[in-house]
């Protein structure tokens, strides 16, 4: 989600995420109920013609599904040994549409405008003790962490590799853990230093 | 120009003392703090907007107690880290300078104007909608310096903010440091940055070892270094290099 926006003006980006974020639930909702393959080209088609009025590259799109490959093969070949090709097909048919969709949001929403977003739905439990800006920032700080840990883990990993050091999972995890909670420590200092400090 | 005083400031962590009765009043427009690893030279400036609270004494910035006035301390003195990753919390380089600006009541329009002006400023604004993460090390602490001055802090307290910069970028910072209308305390291992501050400052295991102009403080650093250097490396390491 970190690396996901892609700056436009097109007639999806400019939809507000308020209106975005409930038409993807009801998206994912209707793939969900989905019984036929018939459905299922309709709904690709619909997902297809969005990314082409957000002018989307293509190459851009395929990359962002890249990462989910291994699951989805997993999925085919586990629902055509246990269903069939048709009924594999349209699982994992639905899954790429899901993932499509979802990325397609972060792909013309900007992060603030998704947090503006779920801290206002958030207003009315502010009388039961729900802090909408913290769960704000809590989530912010959630998506920021993705490529901080990303990064700590390839350099440990890396380090590993220049030693010349077997590989261990252990050996791995720890050092990663203790640079990740040092990050941890660093992030939430300067979040005090830049005035969140309560 | 604001006055940050230190009043027999002391700070014990872990058993040892890092800093010992430090009485300074700092109310010059650009000051330096230099010193070895470890001397302590970073908790004292951590001190400056309460990020550390000192064990002993007081310290106060513009009469306000940063014990006591977290907040309001933390609106005047913006402090930079060595490491800009660990100060960037938003996505996009937009979103994270105006991330700062979030709590000050501005709407959309004023949020967004203040965010492009600073932005131009530190010649970011093409990369505004890129991910922060994945700029370059030099355009990250440039991201960092922006998304503290856009809150217009009168005081900027920067720890070691070139560490991790090339040359180029070392001397970009430099000049944006020394255009700044802020006052300007800075922990540097980067000597050459200090030659035309008003004042630097040398912490010693936790003492001030000298204060004045740039000059003479460089010089007793440097005859610091000199007699440290004296001192006969462990025997492992004597002699031993590639063969």
């Amino acid at each position: 989600m970190m690396a996901l926006y892609a700056p436009g003006v097109s007639l999806v980006h400019r939809t507000p995420a308020g209106l975005k974020l409930p038409a993807l639930a009801a998206g994912v909702l209707a793939l969900s109920s989905m019984t036929g393959l018939a459905q299922l080209g309709t709904a690709i088609l619909a997902t297809i013609l969005l990314y082409a009025l957000a002018r989307i590259p293509w190459a851009l799109a395929g990359r962002q599904l890249r990462p989910f490959l291994w699951v989805l093969g997993a999925v085919l070949l586990f629902q055509i040994l246990l269903s069939g090709w048709q009924h594999a097909a349209l699982a994992t048919g639905t899954l790429v549409t899901t993932i499509a969709l979802a990325n397609l949001l972060t792909l013309t929403t900007t992060v603030s405008a998704i947090l503006d977003t779920c801290q206002r739905a958030l207003r009315p439990l502010r009388r039961f003790g729900v802090d909408p800006e913290r769960v704000g920032l809590l989530l912010a700080l959630a998506i920021r962490c993705l490529p901080l840990v990303a990064d700590i883990v390839r350099d440990v990993s890396d380090a590993q590799k220049a030693r010349a050091a077997h590989h261990s999972v252990l050996a791995l995890a720890a050092p990663a853990v203790v640079r990740a909670l040092r990050t941890a420590d660093a992030l939430g200092e300067s979040l005090m230093a830049r005035g969140f400090d309560d | 120009m604001s006055t940050i005083r230190f009043t027999g400031v002391g700070h014990q962590y872990g058993g040892g003392t890092v800093l010992e009765d430090i009485n300074l009043t700092l109310a010059e427009q650009r000051i330096g703090i230099i010193g070895a690893n470890g001397s302590g030279k970073s908790t004292l400036a951590r001190m400056i907007n309460g990020l550390v609270l000192p064990t002993r004494g007081t310290v106060t910035v513009d009469t306000l107690d940063p014990a006591r006035h977290g907040r309001e301390v933390r609106r005047r003195v913006g402090f930079m880290f060595t490491d800009p990753d660990s100060q960037i919390v938003m996505p996009t380089v937009a979103e994270d300078v105006a991330f700062t600006l979030r709590r000050r009541g501005l709407s959309k329009e004023e949020t967004t104007e203040k965010v492009d002006a600073i932005l131009s400023r530190f010649g970011l604004a093409a990369h505004a909608d890129h991910p922060s993460h994945l700029l370059s090390g030099g355009q990250k602490q440039l991201l960092a310096l922006a998304a503290i001055l856009v809150g217009g802090p009168s005081i900027l307290v920067a720890d070691e903010p070139t560490t991790l910069l090339d040359a180029f970028n070392l001397r970009r910072v430099g000049r944006i440091f020394a255009a700044m209308d802020q006052q300007l305390v800075i922990v540097t291992h980067h000597l050459e940055l200090l030659r035309d501050f008003d004042r630097v400052i040398l912490i010693h295991q936790g003492k001030v070892a000298a204060d004045g102009a740039p000059a003479p403080v460089l010089a007793a650093y440097q005859k610091l270094w000199e007699t440290l250097d004296e001192a006969p490396l462990p025997a492992a390491l004597s002699g031993a290099g590639p063969r």
